[in-house]
């Protein structure tokens, strides 16, 4: 009946893991009561959960991210206490077999449902509002996407309690995930929450990209778009070209383990070696999937916050578009030690440099942007110098890695952490912060708290060299990555301060919260009533903060870069022209169930197959295929906002150039 | 400051100062007494050298980057009255012209090494020496380390001893998963396969105790997954061959169908005689691999 589920599957005996179900539980159980008793429910539903407004949908995915570090940081902190404490004979708290489901969920979730959602969120919320349109392409599959990636979240998180989680690392190489090697349903829950999931990032990617090439406001042409939106259609281009990559490539590790397939077995023909260069064919782009739009973030905020235009614009696209290319043609510089040869090797190791090339434009560009200008250092610059002194390491170390024979010394080892960490934490991470800070008046309409933003950032700056210096060292020394315990007691000093360095994020991500807080208590007194908290250059900060679910009541009219930048000069001139408004009825797309109950029939489908209950897949199946034709079915997909609607919501919260 | 010449104890700071600048010279010394700064091998040292070499080309230019960086936002900071705002500079044709020069100079010269490097350093090319090369082949077991000398006919597991100053030839295999073959003083990892053969040629200067390890997660053993590499004088490792040979044990089909199965590695063991081939038929999988079914 219940497939392979049983009592047995919930770790009733491992109390770490129980204390933590539980704690969890408890706080879901409090949230959900509160919710209950307040009557917030029909808000919720009406307001969030079913709504299409990309504006939402991108804050309930930097929610959802928000959430999600906390649980994979819990793993980081595990697993830096148990290598502080497993030194010598000692074998620390955490049994390898609990210690490989930490390190292998920690890269997961952090890759797939921090930085991923972070990203993905960011520009959610900001594309539409940086084009000048409305909302983005296909706003239902918006939220189909949001609630997929929501559905992937869930699957991973029960897989704490119920049952276990893969030991195999984040990407699951075979034949150690085969089912020879993995017979539990770790590395199901693995490969279908990334499933799931990856089908939301993909159609995400789908629709972002048809919004930048299709909807921009009048007169905004490739040209004329902000530098975030180019480094987001390069981003949502490696989305839609890699992703099926992932997922095909899953979908043949299923069928080994599912269905008795040989694709990556030891047997039978099956080539494991095959899997690691697909999974890399999509592993690297997702690198610069990640980054690329922080650089968008930094573009944006070294330009609004020096007072000046991007320097070395052109460059800067151009630099996008390179790395977006290259960024398939290096996927073998994480396994130069396979043995491919010194031609194949040599070629992967300088394609790899070569991306170093437009990176480092970037950076000059960024520096010359500060050179002449008159930097204000609010947090969002705070975050962005952190990023060019941090990430020119990281890019160091990557390049150095680049190298065959360097990499064949430094392969897998404590080094390699140190330097994907520093360009996730330095780059990703930084930028993803410096986004927050930066578009939160935008989203919510009061600015947060500067002098706890800077205490965050000094904590996650100070945080990551303490942590992560010493990884590097340790990685020469010749600690390598995943081991549970080691044997070399040298090396325990340096794994104490990263334990100290990792405390010290954990106090700058709890410091986030409380800059949340205070900022929400204090909302009144940092209230944005212009719209424009920054002085900022383009077109989002023309709207008011928080914007209404149509964007802008006119679109605005675009003949050059920094388009809100120039209407602030002209201003002055052309005041007649912006006085003279004439409304008109503007068509939003309703609310919209379709996405929720599609994530609610792919868990049931997730969950069903993960633990063999083939009636539970079958339900979850036809429930999804039910939900798809509903949607295709309805007729009434928009409602409109009358002009006299509009026209007295601009009266009251639109632009007060009349008073100029 | 003032407090060093008034002769009382220094300032805090200044105590803080001595605790960080001794740690990190511990550090660096303990740093470069093990692992790959301190290699004794002929590959090790060549990758020590670009290591060392590439990082100093680098920092040459990220040094210079970081300061500028913390110059550039200081000195034009918005309260500053003497910086010149310059609200409408974002184009100087020739400045671009040098920041896309710069990196494209130091890859250029990166890459020239990456290419040179990849072709002196590739693992499966032998060494150029005078002296016949040891051949070894190495198995990857749950969760240990098989080495076979197929010339001397015997085996050892989790002690690889070898002779000084000797070209050591490896081919590597897996029964199981996928894992690393790793010395970290001698230089070069490669990964351990099943149904491939993968080549690694190193070799050990002076004698030494060098500890290798998997740098492969391979599944809960992974983290014992260590053994010594103990290089000899080459009298000591004849005596050493002899010895062993006189100790007896048989490693044939079936004492191999028993060492594939999943255990941690614990304690070190030889064998007086391996069956003739034994390498090959674990290679091309023809090994009867109980599937471990391990894990549960």
């Amino acid at each position: 009946m219940f497939g392979r589920l049983s009592w047995a599957a919930i770790p009733f005996n491992v109390p770490v893991v129980m204390i933590a179900a539980g704690s969890v539980g408890f706080i879901i159980f409090c949230v959900l009561a509160l919710v209950t008793v307040k009557g917030w429910w029909p808000y919720l539903w009406r307001e969030w959960i079913t709504s299409v407004d990309h504006k939402r949908i991108g804050v309930m995915y930097i929610f959802l991210a928000l959430l999600m570090l906390v649980r994979g940081f819990s793993d980081a902190m595990l697993m830096r206490s148990q290598l502080a404490l497993a030194a010598g004979h000692a074998q620390g708290y955490l049994p390898p077999e609990h210690y490989d489901q930490i390190f292998s969920a920690h890269g997961t979730i952090m890759i797939f449902f921090v930085a991923m959602p972070f990203v993905v969120g960011l520009m959610n919320f900001v594309l539409p509002l940086q084009l000048g349109v409305r909302d983005v392409a296909f706003p239902v599959l918006n939220s189909v996407s949001f609630w997929l990636t929501a559905a992937g979240v869930l699957l991973v998180n029960v897989s704490l309690v119920v049952g276990e989680f893969a030991r195999t690392g984040w990407l699951a190489y075979p034949p150690l995930s085969e089912i020879a090697y993995s017979p539990g349903v770790g590395v199901d829950y693995y490969l279908w929450s990334l499933q799931i999931s990856g089908l939301g990032t993909l159609l995400s990617g789908i629709n972002l990209l048809t919004t930048i090439l299709k909807l921009r406001a009048p007169g905004m042409g490739y040209r004329q778009m902000p530098v975030f939106c180019w480094t987001a259609l390069a981003s949502n281009l490696l989305i839609v070209a890699s992703f099926p990559i992932l997922t095909a490539t899953f979908a043949m590790l299923l069928l080994d383990r599912y269905c008795g397939f040989h694709f990556f077995t030891n047997e039978l023909g099956g080539n494991p070696m095959m899997y690691v260069n697909l999974i890399w064919c999509w592993g690297h782009p997702e690198v610069y999937i990640l980054i690329l739009p922080a650089f968008g973030v930094f573009s944006e905020v070294v330009a609004t916050f020096s007072g000046k235009p991007l320097f070395g614009r052109r460059s800067m696209i151009m630099a996008t578009m390179a790395i977006c290319v290259l960024s398939f043609l290096v996927w073998l510089h994480h396994f130069f030690t396979m043995g491919a040869g010194a031609d194949v090797n040599a070629f992967f190791g300088i394609a790899t440099m070569i991306i170093a090339v437009p990176t480092g434009v970037k950076i000059f560009n960024w520096l010359f942007t500060l050179y002449g200008g008159r930097v204000r250092f609010t947090v969002p610059v705070l975050w962005t110098i952190g990023f060019m002194v941090t990430f020119v390491i990281g890019g160091m170390t990557g390049v150095l890695m680049a190298i065959p024979p360097a990499d064949f010394v430094l392969h897998n080892s404590l080094f390699l952490i140190a330097h994907f960490h520093n360009v996730a934490i330095g780059g990703v991470v930084f930028g993803v912060m410096a986004g927050i800070s930066y578009w939160f008046p935008k989203a919510f309409g009061f600015t947060l708290n500067e002098r706890l933003g800077k205490a965050v950032f000094w904590c996650w700056f100070f945080g990551f060299y303490l942590a992560f210096m010493p990884l590097y060292v340790l990685g020469l020394m010749g600690a390598t990555r995943r081991m549970q315990h080691y044997s070399n007691t040298h090396w325990q000093p340096l794994m104490l301060v990263a334990l100290a360095g990792a405390v010290l994020i954990l106090l700058g991500i709890a410091l986030t919260v409380v800059q949340f807080a205070v900022s929400i208590r204090q909302r009144e007194r940092n209230r944005d009533l212009t719209g424009d908290p920054w002085n900022g250059r383009t077109l989002e900060w023309s709207t008011p903060s928080p914007p209404p679910p149509w964007n802008f009541a006119l679109l605005p009219q675009v003949d050059r870069t920094d388009a809100f930048w120039a209407m602030k000069q002209q201003r002055g001139t052309a005041r007649d022209r912006i006085v003279k408004r004439t409304y008109q009825t503007i068509q939003v797309p309703r609310n919209n169930p379709t996405g929720f109950f599609l994530a609610f029939f792919a868990v049931l489908l997730g969950f069903s197959l993960i633990w063999r209950i083939w009636w539970g897949a079958g339900l979850g199946l036809l429930g999804a295929i039910v939900v798809c034709l509903m949607q295709a079915w309805r007729s009434d997909g928009e409602t409109e906002v009358p002009a006299e609607k509009v026209a007295a919501y601009e009266l009251l919260h639109g632009p007060k150039e009349s008073a100029v | 400051m003032s407090n060093l010449i008034n002769g009382y104890r220094p300032s805090a700071s200044a105590t803080w100062l001595r605790i960080i600048s001794i740690t990190g010279a511990a550090i660096l010394t303990a740093s470069c007494s093990e692992g790959v700064l301190d290699p004794h091998g002929p590959i090790g040292k060549a990758e020590r050298v670009i290591l060392y070499d590439s990082t100093a080309i680098m920092l040459a230019v990220i040094i210079p980057v970081i300061i500028l960086t913390l110059v550039f936002a200081w000195w034009f900071r918005a309260r500053n009255s003497r910086a010149r705002y310059r609200p409408d500079w974002e184009y100087s044709g020739r400045i671009e012209m040098i920041i896309w020069s710069i990196p494209a100079l130091v890859i250029l010269f990166l890459g020239g090494i990456a290419w040179t490097g990849s072709h002196d350093l590739e693992p499966s090319v032998p060494l150029q020496e005078s002296s016949a090369p040891l051949d070894i082949e190495v198995v990857s077991l749950d969760w240990r380390w098989l080495f076979i000398y197929p010339h001397e006919g015997i085996a050892s597991l989790n002690r690889l001893v070898v002779p000084a100053g000797v070209p050591l030839r490896f081919r590597l295999t897996s029964t199981t998963v996928m894992n690393s073959f790793f010395v970290p003083q001698l230089g070069s990892q490669i990964y351990s396969m099943p149904n491939m053969v993968t080549q690694l040629n190193l070799k050990a200067d002076e004698p030494g105790t060098f500890e290798g390890l998997s740098a492969m997660f391979s599944g809960d053993g992974f983290s014992d997954m260590r053994f010594d590499l103990v290089a000899t004088e080459p009298e000591a490792f004849k005596d050493w061959v002899n010895a062993t040979k006189a100790q007896g044990g048989v490693l044939d089909a079936r004492t191999f169908e028993e060492l594939s199965k999943p255990a941690k590695a614990d304690g070190v063991q030889t064998y007086a005689q391996v069956s003739e081939g034994l390498f090959d038929r674990i290679s091309s999988g023809s090994t009867a691999t109980v599937s471990p079914q391990r894990g549960q």
